[in-house]
């Protein structure tokens, strides 16, 4: 277990400087001039020179490269061009933003894809099950950015439950950050209203974030569930007298979560990726609007600050499931 | 109970055919589209961006079955249109990707040693970007448009195609008929072209079909954040995008080209799950 | 009143492909605290006969088409499944044959038989009892089984134990309801030869101790031969010979079971060539009509071909269903 640890936290280092050599390499392929972009664009010829030698453009490329580590070390990740603000401060007031997001849209996911794939499992063939997998393969095609709108269109604007965009209502003063994520923050000040406004704000965008990641898991975790349940050892635990709920939801399921598991890391990146989509409709202040606004303006540190951010952190994650395996299968533990 | 059972039986087949059967029509119908768009859409004038001011932003009704666009055109007939650049652009991302991928994971699988090792880190590194950030990045790199968008979308895929015909390239090294044919002499170039390859082809259609859907989808949102097609190009995710600025008073304008998108995803996936259950049938779903 | 009744007991399987007859008029007892064997080849019947007394076999495919499995006098086949789980475990318990798949990889050893425990005893509204109290129970168990230290093993994982362990473990998971049929399906069939005389003598150790009765089922004879009193003899879901085990081997009267007898490998008499028996167990969805072996049978004749044969008692309690056979 300590070698297997070990082997896996190198390999996330390895991957870790991989990473920030790929957003080094794009950011070079790029065919503008990155000292005409940082000098702005009413910039004379030794305007630009001087931004040139100001961000070190004129140095050799590998000296550039160090710089880069070095500065990114440090958690300095640039200064926007348009904006002139530092790129490590808005990452770190919008990443929690995003954060939050995807970590209520993974809990709908998981709970929903779990519950409904056990179901569809226990009444495989009913209709049910038939009706769990239609549902399962158009949430995978349906596309996230028009799904909102409808969502919008439908909960927002014509019957006026919740709020069309945004965090927390347009009047409300966000408070100051305990740990960035509103819902969280809201419970720790024992601020009932504000949970109330940001659980509302978070709802429509998280269902529609969660949608894949739930067709996901629901198909995987029914057809491990089916495997699972006609398993000899579930035979041999009905056998034993073990009683029936016991044995579907602990039993079977505890074998059905290792590849459900596998999928949950691979679905936290596809998350990752439509927050993107997602907080553009619902105007939501995170990493992936803050990431579209700035692609869109040609503000290019922006951008790589959150193809670092948002990779480590699918990093992490993906680290935190090969734990979790450990943790679900004593067979890993002993290896 | 028997009776009941048997009926269940063939409507379990029945409805597992009519999933795929489904995949087949929705596939079949976009690609008719696509071929015939120009010759069958209601208002051809409106193809080429004509301008009626006194038509635009009209609901839907027997002339304009999705209402019209802010420029008077027909909706209907613009999303139609509109599917020939979305399968194009599908099917090249697509292709192009396992151009790339698929050779080199044979080779991976194949070579073993200081090759594998070195395609499958550099594999790895790409997958380790969740893929429409990356693509946002490169395309921000590249500059938009929709030429760029397709290069970024095509080199956030390969990867994956690498992943998977690394691992079937492996499994099938190991098996007797690869071995005898070695040990009669085969030389190895021949021993992929002709054993391997053709042995990891079943999974790899499948994940092309799904993965056409998948592009078209990714080629949408870009269009939609604005950094693939530019308007007036009659591109889906380009037209919701313009269509979001008309929500909530005009709300059936971004109806049609996302039901088009949705259509052909949902063509796509179910296409491929038919697939997979006839070519693949031991594989693990996801 | 028998222990255990079956009587004309008739299962088919319905596959997408047609029905396969798998039991077929299956007529068996056994009194309490008696030993009976039952062989056969694979494909034979006798592991979903076993599994039919607690109705594991799942249904649908499983369809029972006719007779009753009573147990106790109660009819095992129409018990509701609430009823059904007052029984398994606690009045008939089973073990398997492969310990390695018939354990949860994923669940320590103590969970799996607290679950057991705790199943049955909810099963007859038992309220609930401590967990240290089942934890000593489950403990008491292993260690009546033979097992070495059982507090370390409550907490191991399946892949931490040896295969006699394992089925170690299953035996002592059976017995924690105190039944009075234990059911042993080719419970030594996954394990190496030396470790297999261990877990015989452990189940028939058992069985003495706690007067239990056992039904063996295993394809190989000598198994049978070594723990059983009465042995029934299976050919594609009928029984086709029934007899105390010292008859049966000395005398064995239906063609199929003196085919068996003569393809053991007699280790005393090496000269003694074993023979197998020509031809092949039929597809069971077009079973041959009469007598089920009529197509592999030397003595094969009309009748055997046109009409079922029915077990007659030829010796006391020696009972065979073939048309040739004679007093």
């Amino acid at each position: 277990m300590f070698l297997y640890l070990l082997r896996r936290f190198a390999l996330a280092g390895l991957m870790l400087f991989g990473l920030v050599c790929l957003t080094f390499i794009i950011a070079n392929i790029a065919p503008a001039d990155p000292a005409a972009l940082a000098a702005g664009p009413d910039a004379g010829r030794s305007q630009i020179e001087q931004a040139r030698r100001e961000y070190g453009l004129d140095k050799p490329l590998p000296e550039q490269f160090l710089r880069y580590v070095t500065d990114l070390a440090h958690g300095e990740f640039g200064r926007s061009v348009a904006s002139g603000r530092s790129v490590g401060r808005d990452l770190a007031r919008y990443f929690p933003a995003t954060l939050e997001l995807c970590l209520v849209a993974m809990t709908i996911g998981l709970i929903a894809g779990i519950s409904l794939g056990m179901l569809s499992a226990l009444f495989k063939d009913s209709w049910l099950d038939h009706i769990t997998r239609i549902f399962a393969v158009s949430g995978i095609a349906l596309p996230p950015f028009w799904f909102g709108l409808l969502l919008q269109l439908g909960f927002a604007v014509w019957l006026g439950w919740l709020p069309t965009s945004g965090r927390i209502g347009v009047s409300t003063e966000p408070p100051d950050p305990i740990t960035g994520l509103l819902l969280v923050d809201s419970l720790l000040r024992g601020d009932g209203a504000l949970f109330g406004q940001s659980l509302s704000h978070i709802l429509l965008p998280a269902i529609v974030l969660s949608l894949p990641c739930l067709a996901s898991i629901l198909r995987v975790n029914r057809s491990e569930m089916v495997e699972a349940l006609r398993a000899d050892y579930i035979t041999a635990a009905r056998a034993h007298g073990v009683a029936p709920w016991r044995l579907v939801t602990v039993h079977a399921l505890k074998n059905a979560m290792l590849p459900t598991l596998a999928i949950i890391g691979l679905r936290w990146g596809w998350m990752m990726s439509s927050t993107v989509l997602v907080e553009t409709v619902f105007d939501w202040p995170g990493t992936g609007l803050y990431a579209v606004s700035s692609a869109i303006a040609g503000d290019f540190k922006p951008v790589m600050g959150v193809t670092l951010i948002v990779g480590l952190n699918f990093m992490l994650v993906n680290l935190v499931v090969d734990l979790l395996y450990g943790v679900l299968d004593p067979r890993l533990r002993d290896a | 109970m028997a009776a009941s059972r048997g009926l269940r039986l063939a409507a379990w087949h029945l409805s597992r055919s009519f999933a795929s059967m489904l995949g087949l029509v929705l596939v079949t119908a976009i690609v008719l589209l696509a071929l015939l768009g120009p010759w069958i859409v209601p208002y051809p004038d409106d193809v080429a961006g004509s301008v009626s001011l006194i038509n635009k932003l009209k609901p839907p009704s027997a002339a304009h079955w999705f209402g019209t666009d802010e420029v008077g055109n027909d909706i209907l007939t613009r999303v139609i249109i509109g599917a020939r650049l979305s399968l194009l652009v599908g099917i090249g991302i697509t292709f192009a990707a396992a151009a790339i991928g698929v050779p080199l994971g044979i080779l991976a699988g194949t070579a073993g040693g200081a090759v594998r090792e070195t395609i499958m880190r550099v594999t790895d590194l790409f997958l380790s970007v969740p893929g429409l950030v990356l693509a946002i990045a490169l395309v921000a790199a590249l500059g938009p448009g929709i030429v760029n968008a397709m290069i970024a979308l095509v080199l956030v895929w390969w990867p994956g195609y690498v992943r998977l015909a690394e691992s079937k390239a492996l499994s099938i090294r190991e098996e007797p008929f690869i071995e005898a044919a070695r040990v009669a002499g085969a030389p190895s170039l021949r021993i992929l072209w002709r054993h391997v390859l053709p042995n990891s082809l079943s999974p790899i259609i499948v994940k092309m079909s799904m993965d056409i859907g998948q592009a078209i989808l990714a080629v949408a949102s870009l269009g939609f954040i604005g950094l693939g097609a530019k308007p007036p190009t009659p591109e889906w995710g380009a037209m919701i995008s313009i269509a979001r600025g008309y929500l909530p008073d005009w709300w059936w304008y971004a109806i049609c080209p996302g039901a088009f998108i949705y259509a052909s995803v949902l063509g796509f996936n179910l296409l491929g799950d038919g697939l997979r259950d006839i070519l693949d049938p031991r594989s693990n779903r996801g | 009143m028998s222990l255990l009744d079956i009587q004309d007991y008739r299962l088919a399987f319905d596959t997408f492909d047609g029905t396969l007859h798998v039991l077929d008029g299956i007529d068996l007892s056994l009194e309490a605290g008696e030993t009976l064997g039952i062989v056969g080849e694979t494909g034979c019947g006798k592991s979903v006969l076993a599994r039919s007394l607690l109705r594991l076999n799942p249904e649908p495919p499983a369809r029972v088409v006719s007779g009753s499995i009573l147990f106790e006098g109660e009819d095992v086949l129409h018990l509701p499944e609430r009823a059904m789980r007052r029984l398994r475990g606690r009045r008939v318990a089973m073990v398997f044959q492969d310990p390695v798949s018939y354990l949860n990889p994923l669940l320590a050893i103590g969970t799996q038989m607290e679950d057991a425990i705790r199943g049955q005893e909810s099963a007859l509204g038992k309220s609930r009892r401590p967990r240290s109290a089942i934890r000593a129970q489950a403990a008491e168990l292993l260690a009546s089984v033979g097992l070495p230290e059982p507090q370390r093993l409550l907490a191991s994982h399946p892949h931490q134990l040896s295969g006699g362990m394992r089925q170690r473990v299953l035996i002592a998971m059976a017995l924690a309801g105190n039944p009075a049929l234990l059911v042993a399906d080719e419970p030594t069939t996954a394990l190496d030869v030396t470790v297999q005389a261990q877990v015989l003598a452990l189940i028939a150790g058992l069985v003495k101790e706690r007067g239990l009765a056992l039904m063996l089922i295993s394809h190989d004879l000598g198994v049978v031969a070594a723990s059983c009193a009465r042995v029934a003899v299976m050919y594609a879901g009928t029984v086709v010979e029934e007899a105390p085990t010292a008859a049966l081997l000395a005398n064995p009267r239906h063609p199929y079971a003196q085919g068996l007898i003569a393809a053991v490998p007699d280790l005393d008499n090496p000269a003694h060539k074993p023979r197998g028996i020509p031809g092949s167990i039929p597809n069971l969805m077009t079973p041959p009509t009469g007598c089920r072996f009529n197509p592999r049978c030397t003595l094969a004749t009309d009748i055997c071909r046109s009409d079922k044969p029915m077990l007659r008692e030829l010796a006391p309690a020696h009972r065979v269903a073939c048309h040739h056979a004679q007093p």
